[in-house]
């Protein structure tokens, strides 16, 4: 499994064009070595599903892949620019072609809800005009129109993920970046969350990468689809795989890639740590 | 005490890893000397900051509200009393020779120079210094900051050059209000504990006031408002340690900034002097 090259394994020529390309990242705080090499890359409009217990430095490679930390060492190039060697100021600029969904939520909890969407509108200097339009469609997107005046102190945990991925993803980044955006949340909810995860990939064509613990997460963005006609989420059905979007897991632990395969391969993959996390 | 199996972290004596004094003041020093660094970092790119666009007029307007207007109340209160009890003190002494008269010489020169300042500093970083420490603290331990920087923003920009600046035109405005106040409450004094004529205090408090005064009394305010603004601004984004840090950089940002304004008041006074003699 490890050793087998996997069906997406890449070859130099498709490493070139990958949108985020990662190679033998490390980092590590007073108390050791978090990640320990860790190198994967992403092409554009696949979904990578990161899987990893707690504490396995998932929120640090996204945060590390949006340049909002530094690795130790090792290079990240995000849409063929060399995030780990830029300037905070040449990131800013970076940044805004890639939207963060925090793991929790992170909304400027003294502004509305309509106004935390805005923000990012308004720093790009969108006409006034228009902003308040998208702001609107963008939280009917999300189902939550109707909470445009109130404050995210007065939302659910799950209204919250919610505001938070339509903030992301406002001003329609090529790259979004998913920490754990269904943790700590009911199925439903979680279930609603990955529709929307779904929808904008179907819809928008994003390349997104994301943390979970929930492999049924994972699951769920490979083997459904978003069928724009009938505006319904549907299985996928076995010949044709109808979306073009690819989904790959990539497993952390120990701080390296202990897995990276398509989700049949992680179904097949006869390894007892996986086995762990199919239950 | 009693041995129980939760008591497993005695320090041991005498093992390997107990560092040597020297090793731990090096290690201090190292620290504070790291800290003092960032600390000009900040301030400077607080001012260089403005100089280039985007600027954030809106948030500065906005703290420019909240600092200056917001601060209004304790300043006039403080202000009208201080005048008050200068009076008090100093009127008793020139009583004793017959020269009550000379009490709102003396009261001016005291407001205009140093006591306007340094009280509207001290009473500001206690208001203000601490509340930019808690926001900005806040906002960085909900990872709120980082979303900002995940959305292009510079926090530098967003949040610490309107604080700066905001505070920089606030104080010296209220220094300005806070003498005037000051002027005003000693008269009031003088009138009913001297049995002064209000016109003759007010005559003589004008008259003696020069210019290099009143730019001793204004470049003070602008000095310490721009240090209350970067320590409030510096201890906030630099907070370690969740709700409790945020707490204990509200506490720190007071005691620095305070401790900073009153220091630096000794070295101010010493170059308004000098340059008093030569300039004005
Ligand atoms: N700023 C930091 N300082 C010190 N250690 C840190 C810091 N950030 C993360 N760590 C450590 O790095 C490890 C990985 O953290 P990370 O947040 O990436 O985990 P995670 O995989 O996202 O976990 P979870 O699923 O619980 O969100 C943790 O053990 C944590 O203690
Ligand atoms: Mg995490």
């Amino acid at each position: 499994m490890m050793e087998s090259p996997s069906r997406f394994a890449l070859t130099p020529e498709k490493s070139r064009e990958a949108v985020i390309q990662f190679s033998d990242v490390r980092i590590g705080f007073a108390e050791g070595e978090i990640l320990r090499g860790v190198s994967f890359s992403a092409q554009p409009k696949e979904t990578l599903v990161l899987l990893g217990e707690t504490g396995s430095g998932k929120t640090l490679t996204l945060k590390i892949a949006a340049g909002l930390l530094r690795p130790d060492s090792g290079t990240v190039d995000v849409l063929g620019e060399r995030v780990s060697q830029m300037s905070e100021r040449e990131l800013l600029a970076l940044r805004r072609k890639a939207g963060f969904v925090f793991q929790e939520g992170a909304l400027f909890d003294s502004l509305t809800v309509g106004e935390n969407v805005a923000y990012r509108l308004h720093e790009d200097h969108v006409n006034e005009e228009e902003i308040e339009p998208r702001v609107r469609e963008v939280l009917e997107f999300v189902e939550l129109g109707h909470t445009q005046k109130l404050l995210p102190s007065e939302l659910s945990g799950g209204m919250r993920r919610r505001v938070s991925i339509a903030r992301a993803v406002v001003n329609r980044p090529p790259i979004v970046f998913y920490d754990s955006p269904t943790a700590g949340l009911d199925p439903i909810t979680s279930q609603t969350i990955i529709t929307l995860i779904l929808r904008l990939r179907d819809v928008y064509g994003v390349t997104a990468l994301l943390a979970t613990q929930r492999l049924q997460d994972g699951f769920a963005l490979a083997n459904f689809h978003f069928d724009s006609a009938t505006r319904r989420v549907r299985r996928d059905t076995k010949p044709e795989k109808p979306s073009a979007a690819v989904t790959r897991f990539l497993v952390l632990r120990d701080g390296r890639i202990y897995f990276e395969g398509s989700p049949e391969e992680l179904l097949a993959a006869n390894d007892p740590y996986l086995q762990r996390f199919l239950i | 005490m009693a041995e129980t199996p939760l008591q497993d972290t005695q320090p041991q004596a005498g093992s390997p890893e107990t560092p040597s004094v020297v090793e731990v003041l090096v290690d201090a020093a190292k620290t504070n000397i790291q800290k003092v660094q960032e600390y000009s970092k900040l301030s400077f790119r607080s001012l260089a900051n403005l100089a280039t666009s985007p600027r954030y007029m809106q948030d500065t307007l906005a703290q420019m509200d909240d600092i200056g207007v917001g601060s209004l109340p304790i300043v006039l209160l403080s202000g009208f009393f201080i005048g008050a009890v200068m009076v008090l003190q100093t009127g008793a002494q020139f009583e004793r020779f017959g020269q009550s008269s000379l009490t709102g010489d003396v009261v001016a020169i005291a407001l205009v120079r140093e006591l306007g300042p340094s009280i509207t500093g001290l009473l500001v970083a206690g208001r203000c210094a601490s509340g930019i420490a808690s926001e900005l603290g806040s906002m960085l331990v909900t990872e709120q900051v980082d979303a900002m920087r995940a959305m292009g923003t510079d926090p530098s920009r967003k949040l610490v050059s309107p604080r700066v600046l905001a505070t920089l035109i606030t104080l010296p405005l209220l220094t300005t209000i806070s003498v005037f106040v000051g002027l005003v409450g000693g008269m009031v004094a003088s009138v009913f504990s001297l049995r002064l004529d209000a016109t003759a205090f007010w005559e003589r408090a004008i008259a003696v006031l020069q210019f290099s005064d009143v730019m001793q009394g204004l470049s003070k305010s602008v000095v310490f408002g721009f240090i209350l603004a970067t320590v409030g601004c510096y201890q906030g984004l630099n907070v370690r340690g969740g709700t409790q840090g945020v707490g204990r950089a509200t506490t720190q940002a007071v005691v620095v900034s305070s401790v900073l304004i009153i220091v630096a008041d000794t070295f101010l006074t010493k170059i308004a002097l000098f340059f008093a003699d030569k300039v004005f």
